[in-house]
């Protein structure tokens, strides 16, 4: 291992060129951007022993690399906001198809209006695509994540694509100490790609995705279903042998912080996570007994944990960095079924389009969230627009 | 594999083989009968077949699987010199 | 421990540039670093602002510097312009590019002729004199922060060969010209 100062953008790089990814399509947007510009560049050096297609939008970036997978290579693209939105049919068609790939997303608002920010309406709109979804906090699990990602979707008890989030410019284009794992190391851990359930190559005769029976159809529909559960498990597994190799875990589908004597928690995914640690030390000296509770996989979702480790809890605030509109905070939806809505609840929507939100507004957002629930008893807020 | 594995395991994926959806000849209302002495071998009814069913032989005559042949007419359109003629099913000498 | 900075430049000058080279430089000596640029769409010549953290733990947060410890200024003219020691903690310390001391009352200010240095280096690149990299010697001695070995180091190996020994050189030189205003 050698300790790296990387981009989150660079990061994801460097854990394709160890993955030994050999076909790369992509389209540039911001602020996906410098993944694929230093991925060319490892090519171009010899770092890297890749193709990398270029291609006149999104909708064929994801199909290039989805067309390399399905004959059998490791492919990998990344993409943005209005790009993902673009390649959005073909997002299905991969899954649907059962094709293992990994793809980044940058996560940043969608527009009208234009803005380029950090936001997860990009990300949460991937939720049904039946893509396993992971988020990351900080470089290093941008790293872990997308290492993981290769071996989740390769895996043939899952055998679907997965997307690895990370946030726009406050992880793509922050500079941070990146523990990166030699190419000896990685290969040891990550053996080259399995065929996959099936393979398309001249002479093979296959057909792909033709009409079948409407039953044949629903049940390709619970096998995806059934995937994304034994992903479950898999990615424990993966996560357990990446500690053996690194010495780094995480807690699988989610991350809990100082949860365990916790009477309140904050759940949320990606950075703002960090922000929301710090909050819950300085709670903590001031006598709130709070915890974090970070989503790591929004697919498969981890609401058994969640029920596990918060269902006991007096208070659980959910921070939503998008709007599913005209019903609230789509984290928080998921949240409150998974908890059944037994603790005292708050939804805050806070950060779309990347206004900055920091440690003293998440602890004060608690402070507030503590003092309604200890005046009143039982509160449910289903919607809470925090800067606006 | 397990029973598990197997059901997370249902795929869109078929393999091609004759007459998967039973003989479809039977669709037809016209049939294309090909007269071998105007025929000049051009094999373009054999390239443009929607369904496969012109048989080529080693001498690049051709002839036709009425099995499967549903009798579209695209053969008799795309014949150069008229060899094929589309007749009503069951009118043919 | 845990400092934060924000670089002032104009798009263009390395601002960005000046803030992850002091997280390589501060790694080198056992610290933690993040650096990043503020989000905005940069022009060149524009004001813009890179910030930077450094602490003996890991940093795990992320947001805006909106607290600055140390402020610094890549270009003399930009106080005229941007609010520089907006957010800045009293008696926190602010390093100008300038030719003469600027008085910032409350503040612990020192200037150096960044811009001099780079016409005599020669360090000129599209038209501009290079100023972060002496910017950085003159942070190292206004602060302590880091020693001008690691500085100049993390430089060299930034851009091996003689851009970085150039670049190296004038944080060298503005290590020993800096001066703090009376």
């Amino acid at each position: 291992m050698t300790v790296k100062l990387l981009t989150g953008n660079y990061t994801v790089a460097e854990a394709a060129r160890l993955a030994r990814v050999k076909v790369v399509a992509a389209f540039p947007i911001t602020p996906q951007t410098t993944i694929v510009e230093k991925i060319a560049e490892m090519i171009e050096h010899g770092e890297m022993d890749a193709e990398m297609i270029h291609v006149e939008s999104e909708h064929s970036a994801l199909a290039a690399a989805y067309g390399a997978a399905a004959g059998g290579v490791r492919a990998f693209t990344a993409t943005s906001s209005q790009g993902l939105l673009y390649m959005h049919e073909v997002v299905w068609w991969v899954a649907g198809s059962r094709i293992p790939l990994v793809m980044a997303i940058v996560t940043r608002a969608i527009g009208p209006p234009w803005n380029i920010h950090v936001s997860h309406e990009d990300i949460m709109d991937q939720r049904d695509t039946g893509w396993i979804i992971s988020i990351a906090e900080d470089n290093q699990e941008v790293l872990d994540l997308t290492l993981q990602a290769f071996r989740i979707s390769e895996d043939p008890r899952v055998y679907l694509p997965a997307m690895v989030g990370l946030d726009g410019f406050i992880l793509s284009h922050t500079t941070m100490p990146v523990d990166v794992p030699s190419q000896e190391e990685v290969d040891s851990w990550l053996p080259p790609r399995s065929p996959g359930p099936y393979v398309i190559e001249p002479g093979s005769g296959v057909i792909m995705g033709n009409i079948p029976p409407d039953e044949d159809y629903m049940r390709m529909r619970k096998a995806m279903q059934t995937a994304m559960r034994n992903a479950e498990r898999v990615i424990m597994e993966v996560e357990e042998e990446y500690y053996k190799l690194t010495g780094r875990r995480y807690g699988g589908l989610l991350e809990c912080y100082r949860c365990s004597d916790a009477k309140y928690a904050v759940v949320l995914m990606g950075t703002w996570a960090g922000n929301a640690k710090e909050a819950a030390d300085r709670l903590r000296e001031k006598g709130y007994p709070v915890g974090v509770a970070r989503i790591r996989y929004i697919r498969p979702f981890p609401s058994m944990l969640l029920r596990e480790k918060l269902g006991g809890m007096k208070g659980v605030m959910v921070m939503d960095r998008s709007v599913s509109m005209g019903r609230g905070g789509p984290l928080f939806l998921e949240v409150a079924e998974a908890l059944r809505s037994k603790p005292s609840m708050m939804s805050v929507i806070a950060g779309v389009g990347g206004v900055d939100v920091g440690v003293d507004d998440i602890s004060s957002l608690v402070e507030k969230f503590i003092g309604k629930v200890e005046e009143r008893g039982h509160v449910y807020i289903d919607e809470y627009w925090y800067g606006v | 594999m397990s029973e598990q594995e197997e059901d997370h395991l249902v795929l869109p994926v078929s393999h091609p083989s004759p007459g998967a959806m039973g003989p479809t000849g039977y669709w037809r209302n016209f049939k294309p009968v090909i007269d071998q002495e105007k025929c000049i071998k051009c094999l373009l009814c054999w390239l443009f077949c929607p369904e496969g069913t012109i048989i080529r032989h080693e001498d690049n005559s051709v002839s036709v699987d009425y099995d499967y042949c549903k009798g579209c007419g695209v053969c008799a359109n795309e014949c150069p010199v008229n060899a094929i003629k589309m007749v009503p099913e069951g009118e043919e000498q | 421990m845990l400092v934060e900075l924000v670089f002032h430049g104009r798009g263009g000058q390395g601002a960005v540039t000046a803030a992850r080279l002091l997280v390589g430089a501060v790694h080198r000596e056992g610290l933690e670093g993040q650096a990043f640029p503020h989000f905005g769409a940069e022009r060149r010549g524009a004001p813009v602002r890179a910030y930077a953290r450094i602490s003996d733990r890991p940093i795990r947060i992320h947001e805006e510097v909106r607290r600055p410890d140390i402020v610094v200024v890549l270009d003399p003219d930009l106080p005229k312009l941007v609010d520089v020691t907006r957010g800045l903690k009293n008696n926190g310390v602010i390093v100008i590019n300038s030719k003469t001391p600027v008085l910032f009352n409350g503040y612990r200010a020192y200037f150096v002729d960044a811009t001099g240095i780079a016409l005599e280096l020669g360090l000129i690149v599209a038209g501009w004199p290079v100023v972060n990299t002496s910017m950085l010697g003159a942070l190292a001695k206004a602060t302590g922060l880091v020693s001008i070995e690691s500085v100049m180091r993390e430089i060299k190996e930034y851009w091996p060969g003689r851009i970085g020994e150039a670049n190296a050189r004038a944080a060298e030189l503005a290590y020993s010209r800096v001066k703090k205003v009376e």
